[in-house]
């Protein structure tokens, strides 16, 4: 059976909206069976739809929906590219219609898109099924909850004539895995076929990340015209088996290194990787260069799928807030040092309990963990370029606020020369998570009206 | 003997999943892969990284891609979502493990005997 080119269009949500367009043409000078996914949804990523939804039932689902289909959707349509996204994020109807809308406004047929349904569990019914798996579940502090749904409805969708694909939480590799079980007709227990295209959905489903973007370090892992960086397209075989490459006439690198970095990219047991779909196994998969930004993934194999799924629930967690302000010239370090002891006194005045995390940006600052015991531990210097940075979080806003004012009035009540100053907010979300039996939470699909 | 560090034999990347990060150690050439499996233990990593606190470091070996897999327990202030660190998914700390230093002339036999050892 021919291969199916699977190309990605996005791996993140705010990924780069001009980067499907590539992938599309080189899937259609290709030709072949072929599908375009847009993976637009991390774990929090979710919650902040759920979040806007409430604030406004119309929103809810990817804010760049229009900008990242647009330059697309009518030649995947006119060429049959299938599109899978998990755009719709906390409101896939909301999704289609605009979809739908977005192809009337371009003057083209109006497409069959399919809505995947089984992900949200923030209704009433979904609550109490949750709240029996959680110990601590708090209903005032909830915001909503979505169990990861897997590839087969998205299959079946596909089957059923779907043009477009939208989802919510699904798995990410199942966005790729979806359109190869629709077109190679796998049983959902072709274990070694499941898993293998499921690594190819891994290596695909962080856009630029197989292809030479978050690679590159200068004079040791140089990346050709990275500003460029084209989107990765992986070829699946019939046997799961695949080959990744990239759009033609762009940036990037596709080669055994980039591939090996996003194989392992959130993996923790290479034995056990679980989805919904299958357990897949690469500890003996083989990663080997078959050409010029083309790298063949094979060996991957696959255990049964465990006999529940995964569900997220996030809570309100208060506020979280965070200011800064930077020092400059002939003893900058020992003032950015004086700024931070008058933040620690005056905040420690008002509220001894609230832990604080302190960075001196330019001497120490990510590597070290929330206690400052890095910071601690680091000998005053002579940095002469350096960002204070104190952050927070508190259950009530007002205790956030006063954090920043305290680093505001900096300003003019601090060491000398403090300039830059910066302070944010926002409200936290907190996250559990749970598993529940997959008979519990069946996952279907309709067509949008 | 010829110390060198990680940064020169490999490349790496982090990943997050809640309180955990993996971090990737690949090996630029296979033929270095057997004196990283022998001196970058879960023991050193787990020192190297101490100012994080991890409760575990785990070692995970993949010999056919000359490449490792560490997974880091609670190491990230809660997890994205709790960290008050501006890297909130520990992103940075690949380039934290390529610091690790290793003898460059180490003898290959007895690596090979502690790669077959911990990969079953």
């Amino acid at each position: 059976m021919e291969t199916l080119a699977v190309g990605c269009g996005a791996g993140f949500s705010g990924d780069r909206v001009d980067a499907a367009e590539p992938v599309v043409r080189t899937l259609i000078e290709r030709g072949g069976p072929a599908a375009l996914i847009f993976e637009n949804l991390a774990e929090r990523t979710l919650a902040t739809q759920q979040l806007a939804k409430r604030a406004n039932p119309q929103l809810g689902y990817e804010p760049l929906l229009a900008l990242e289909l647009r330059p697309v959707l009518a030649d995947c349509l006119a060429h049959g590219i299938v599109i899978v996204g998990n755009f719709g994020a906390a409101n896939p109807d909301g999704a289609a219609q605009l979809i739908r809308q977005l192809a009337l406004d371009l003057g083209l047929v109006a497409p069959r898109i399919a809505v995947v349904r089984g992900d949200d569990l923030s209704d009433a019914g979904g609550r109490a099924l949750v709240r029996s798996h959680l110990p601590d579940f708090d209903d005032a502090r909830f915001v909503c909850a979505n169990v990861y749904q897997g590839a087969f409805e998205i299959a079946a969708a596909i089957r059923a004539g779907a043009q477009i694909v939208v989802t919510g939480r699904v798995a990410d590799p199942s966005l790729v895995l979806g359109p190869a079980v629709a077109h190679f007709g796998w049983p959902a227990d072709h274990w070694d076929a499941l898993a293998g295209a499921t690594m190819a959905g891994h290596l695909l489903e962080c856009g630029a990340q197989v292809s030479g973007g978050y690679f590159a370090d200068p004079g040791l892992k140089d990346v050709p015209d990275l500003h460029d960086v084209g989107f990765p397209i992986a070829e699946i075989a019939g046997d799961g088996s695949c080959i990744v490459g990239k759009a033609a006439r762009t940036g990037g690198l596709v080669d055994e290194r980039t591939v090996k970095e996003q194989l392992l990219y959130e993996l923790h047991d290479p034995a056990a990787y679980i989805t919904p779909d299958v357990v897949a196994d690469i500890s003996d998969c083989s990663v080997t260069r078959v050409g010029a930004d083309r790298v063949r993934l094979a060996g991957v194999r696959g255990h049964p799928r465990t006999p529940t799924l995964k569900a997220n629930v996030f809570f309100d967690g208060g506020w979280f807030g965070e200011g800064e302000i930077s020092y400059a010239g002939p003893n900058a370090e020992a003032r950015a040092r004086l700024a931070m002891d008058v933040m620690q006194k005056r905040m420690g005045r008002q509220f001894p309990l609230l832990p604080l995390r302190f960075d001196l940006i330019g001497v120490t600052s990510i590597l070290g963990d929330d206690g400052n015991r890095m910071l601690q531990a680091a000998s005053t210097g002579q940095a002469t370029d350096i960002r204070l940075r104190v952050a927070g979080r508190h259950q009530e806003q007002k205790v956030i606020d006063c954090l920043l004012r305290e680093l505001t009035a900096l300003w003019t009540g601090g060491p000398a020369g403090g300039g830059g100053v910066r302070v944010a907010r926002r409200q936290r979300l907190s996250l559990q998570s749970c598993l529940i039996a997959r008979e519990r939470v069946p996952a279907s699909f309709d067509f949008a009206a | 003997m010829q110390e060198k560090t990680l940064y020169q034999l490999a490349h790496a990347r982090t990943g997050d999943k809640g309180n955990k990060v993996n971090i990737s150690l690949i090996a630029y050439r296979a033929e270095d892969y057997p004196q990283l499996v022998e001196q970058v233990t879960e023991a050193r990593v787990r020192t190297h990284f101490a100012h994080r606190k991890p409760t575990q470091v785990t070692r995970y070996l993949l010999p056919k891609l000359a490449a490792m897999n560490f997974v880091l327990d609670d190491v990230l202030d809660g997890g994205v979502n709790d960290s008050l660190n501006l890297d909130m998914h520990g992103k940075a700390l690949s380039f934290h493990l390529l610091t690790l230093t290793v003898s460059a002339a180490a003898p290959v036999a007895s690596a090979a005997g502690a790669a077959s050892r911990e990969a079953a």
